[in-house]
């Protein structure tokens, strides 16, 4: 029997980033199939090329046996493709039948496309159990409602293959619950489900077969009957070369940086940090562990004043940081705490910014760089030069584009902006992402040299080898809690990816999201 | 990882002058289509413009404005901020000017007047631009749709200021008074003529050398100062000013504050420059064709004066152009302007993407 998707050798590259790479998938029909990964592995990337968002650059897509060319979305749902995205497209203020039939309104007179749908939305309610009122106005519908129009959009259209992104993001544990019945009774009609999620727990209680990708590559793929969520976190996270590090005993001193309760809640009102509580000491790294996307960015932005936390403090040289009495990112700094941010495209440079230029980002105020009334561009340059000498930057031009380094050579010039500064505080997010082997060891060795000086680092990763070889203490983060704590000598692979993905106790928790 | 990289003169020439050209071409269509020759109209235009003392004095006064607002422009675009209510600050500018002339004619000299005329400018250009400014950074209000309300309102004030309180008593002309001559500029004719050189009446004055001071202090701003350097983050990059620690809003509220001023300094241009007296429509669509002038000039000082210099020759080798073709009607002429500005701004990048990218391959292979 021929397979419902079939996926041979998909490539793709955006610039310099290959999203997706040599990529193969088989996915029997009836069957739920979970696609798991980090974000940015390039499961997103992946399914717009399935749904016709992106071509691919080499490679093709059988449906049934049968080849099929996607070129857009309307393609995609010829060959029965259906997609449910992670932000629902949904028209707001129309009901849920006008939502069905948009694009497909079957006439200029909408009155009998209209008349049809309403039939045909009554049977696919009934068959698949997705019970509506088919007249209410969807911005009033409940979150998990929503969701269930945007499934019934696709199946309206004839949809036998279902591609859900993060369906679960959005939903509380319930409704999550609900989503996962809906399903198992899709599948039981035999309707073939693509599940794409970085959670674990979702993967191990609905799907059949599970296929993990990282860094743009399909790794492997389980029977999720025959598999673990140890097996899949390791799988997730990868294990990368062995990384080492020389470095002596940490010698912890007082307290340079505390938190206590801090908490965040995103502009939906979801909160996205959750009563967080950790000291940080002269001489250490502590290391923050966990699968992208639980909270860790949302520490960092708040702990370097770049986004207001909503409740608890920080004691930081002498303040007390509250919501009340919050600090930008500006006086943070002038406090002397460093942030080594872990997008330095999107926040740690300005890419059409000559070198020299970034390479003063957020100390731009400083006298150092400034005359009177001009900034001064000679003191820039040389310093630029210096520090492009010292780091081992290529090339070394500091009228160079930012954008025109490698993403190694890049996250030189950030992290020697921040480290140069002699911060008492260095918050440090994913230092090697990106960054060639050579590099790594070269950003390793300074992050050591800093607490060997007796500053104090935050670091951030998710790669769990770079936790384990910097990290003298080391907190794991899930869903935007503190789960654990450990001793860095006492941490392993498995017990981190038990932490990492909750499963310490959940059975205890019973259903969380 | 090495990109390839597009020689700069392709960007800053030769894309450009491509897009010039394409502009002429269809223009000689459209004169061809009305039963003229191209070529010979062609030659009437430069010649109108650049082909002697007058003209050329004409061409520099039109392009005085147009280097005003197009600094105006991309001063607000370097912040990522699309100001388009050049036409309602460049207006509000100019009543600042009048009224510091009607106060002022009587009883002081020049070089006092002068100075707190330029003062006066960008206070009122700023003070209109300062409303949209604050609603966007504090507010949240797009400053597109602002900017565009408060040219409507502008207009509606000085419609009433002038016909209600500065209009001459006894007269039906809807202006003031004009002004004593201690309230003109001087004209570079009349400047240069005690130096030996002559050059023809035009209204070109003073104000096109402060417009080429603004262009140095602009660049200088932008690219040497910590101020520019905030804004040119601001506006290539958000995430990165939050990041760094910059006061975002503060920072979009000064680059409309000087964006609106430059502006303003049309009303130097014109009210005290050559019509010397305070009147309606005097900003006859410099705040928009400045949106132009910006986008030619690639929101840069000397890009800006290369733009603003050919859309003043249009406007002068138009005008002497539909004097001499007299089938040729100034309609005619603005359809001209119009494909320039076509091809030049709206339809950049229809060779853009193509002429990179075989540079691109080009420097590949």
């Amino acid at each position: 029997m021929p397979y419902a998707i079939e996926l041979r050798d998909i490539s793709k590259r955006f610039g310099a980033v290959q999203a997706n790479k040599d990529i193969c998938l088989q996915v029997p029909a009836g069957t739920i199939h979970g696609i798991i990964g980090e974000n940015g592995a390039g499961k997103s990337t992946l399914m717009s090329i399935i749904y016709g968002f992106y071509e691919a650059d080499t490679g093709h897509i059988e449906v049934d046996g049968k080849r099929v060319d996607i070129r857009s979305s309307q393609d995609a749902i010829n060959a029965g493709i259906g997609m449910v995205h992670q932000h629902f497209m949904l028209v707001e203020n129309f009901s849920v039948l006008e939502n069905v039939i948009l694009g497909a309104e079957g006439g200029a007179v909408l009155k009998n496309g209209i008349g049809q749908a309403r039939v045909e939305l009554q049977r696919l309610a009934h068959e698949y159990s997705l019970d509506i009122d088919v007249d209410a106005i969807v911005e009033e519908l409940p979150v998990g409602l929503q969701q269930r129009v945007e499934i019934l959009k696709a199946l309206y259209r004839g949809a036998r293959i279902l591609i859900l992104d993060e369906p679960t993001g959005v939903l509380t544990p319930q409704e999550a619950d609900h989503l996962f019945r809906i399903l198992k009774a899709l599948k039981d009609q035999g309707v073939t489900v693509l599940l794409i999620t970085h959670k674990l727990r979702e993967i191990m209680a609905s799907t059949d077969n599970v296929s993990v990708m990282r860094q743009g590559e399909m790794v492997a793929h389980r029977e999720t009957a025959h598999t673990s969520k140890e097996d899949l976190a390791e799988l997730m996270v990868g294990k990368k070369v062995r990384l080492t590090v020389d470095k002596d005993e940490a010698q912890p001193s007082e307290v340079l940086l505390s938190a206590q309760n801090l908490s965040q809640f995103d502009s939906q009102g979801v909160k996205r940090l959750k009563n967080v509580s950790l000291e940080l000491r002269a001489g250490e790294i502590l290391g923050i562990a966990g699968v992208s996307g639980n909270g860790q960015s949302e520490l960092l932005n708040v702990l370097s004043g770049i986004t207001p936390m909503d409740e608890g403090e920080i004691h930081f040289a002498g303040q007390v940081i509250t919501a009340k009495a919050p600090k930008n990112a500006a006086q943070m700094r002038d406090l002397k705490m460093a942030h080594v941010p872990e997008d330095r495209h999107k926040m740690g440079l300005v890419t059409g910014f000559e070198a020299y230029e970034a390479a003063v980002l957020g100390y731009h105020n400083s006298p150092v760089y400034n005359g009177k009334i001009l900034m001064n561009r000679k003191v820039m340059l040389d310093e630029c030069n210096e520090r492009m000498a010292a780091w081992d930057v290529r090339p070394p031009n500091p009228h160079l584009k930012t954008a025109n380094f490698s993403g190694g050579n890049q996250q030189k010039i950030v992290i020697a902006r921040e480290v140069e500064q002699n911060p008492e505080v260095l918050l440090i997010g994913q230092p090697t992402r990106g960054v060639d082997i050579g590099a790594i060891e070269n950003i390793h060795e300074q992050i050591v040299k800093l607490r060997d000086s007796g500053k104090a680092i935050l670091l951030v990763s998710v790669e769990l080898d770079e936790i384990m070889a910097l990290s003298d203490r080391i907190i794991v983060m899930f869903d935007g809690a503190v789960v654990g704590e450990l001793d860095a000598k006492d941490a392993d692979e498995r017990t981190l990816g038990l932490m990492m993905a909750n499963a310490f106790n959940e059975e205890q928790e019973g259903v969380s999201a | 990882m090495s990109q390839a990289k597009v020689p700069t003169w392709v960007n800053i020439a030769l894309i450009p002058v491509l897009n010039i050209m394409l502009a002429f071409l269809v223009s000689g269509l459209v004169i061809l289509a009305i039963g003229e020759n191209p070529i010979e109209a062609a030659g009437y235009l430069i010649y109108g413009a650049f082909g002697y003392d007058e003209g050329i004095g004409y061409t520099l006064y039109y392009a005085t404005n147009l280097i005003f607002t197009g600094l105006a422009v991309s001063v607000a675009f370097k912040g990522g901020l699309f100001n388009i209510g050049g036409e309602g600050q460049a207006y509000i500018g100019g009543l600042g000017v009048g009224l510091i002339c009607l106060s002022l004619d009587h009883t002081m000299p020049l070089y006092v007047i002068a100075p707190l005329a330029v003062i006066g400018a960008a206070v009122f250009g700023a003070a209109w631009a300062y409303i949209p400014a604050y609603l966007q950074a504090r507010r949240g209000s797009h400053i597109v749709i602002t900017t565009i309300m408060f040219n409507f309102i502008a207009s509606s004030l000085m419609v009433y200021l002038i016909v209600n309180w500065l209009k001459e008593d006894g007269r039906m002309a809807p202006n003031s008074r004009t002004f004593e001559e201690s309230a003109w500029l001087p004209y570079l004719h009349e400047l240069l003529s005690p130096l030996g050189i002559e050059i023809g009446d035009s209204p070109l004055n003073l104000a096109f050398i402060w417009a080429l001071l603004c262009c140095v202090f602009v660049w200088g701003l932008i690219w040497h100062t910590r101020w520019g350097y905030q804004l040119r983050t601001l506006g290539t990059n958000p995430t990165a000013a939050r990041y760094a620690g910059i006061d975002t809003a503060k920072v979009t509220i000064w680059a409309m504050l000087i964006s609106g001023g430059l502006a303003g300094f049309v009303g130097l241009n014109e009210i005290m420059g050559v019509n010397h007296n305070l009147l309606l429509n005097f900003t006859a669509g410099y705040g928009f064709a400045g949106i132009a002038v910006a986008l030619m000039g690639r929101n840069h000082p000397i890009g800006i004066i290369l733009a603003a210099i050919l859309f003043g020759a249009l406007y002068q080798g138009g005008a002497e152009l539909a004097f001499e073709i007299p089938t040729i009607t100034p309609e005619i002429v603005v359809v001209i302007q119009g494909l320039v500005i076509l091809f030049s701004g709206a339809l950049e990048h229809m060779f853009k993407d193509r002429i990179e990218g075989f540079f691109i391959r080009r420097a590949v292979a």
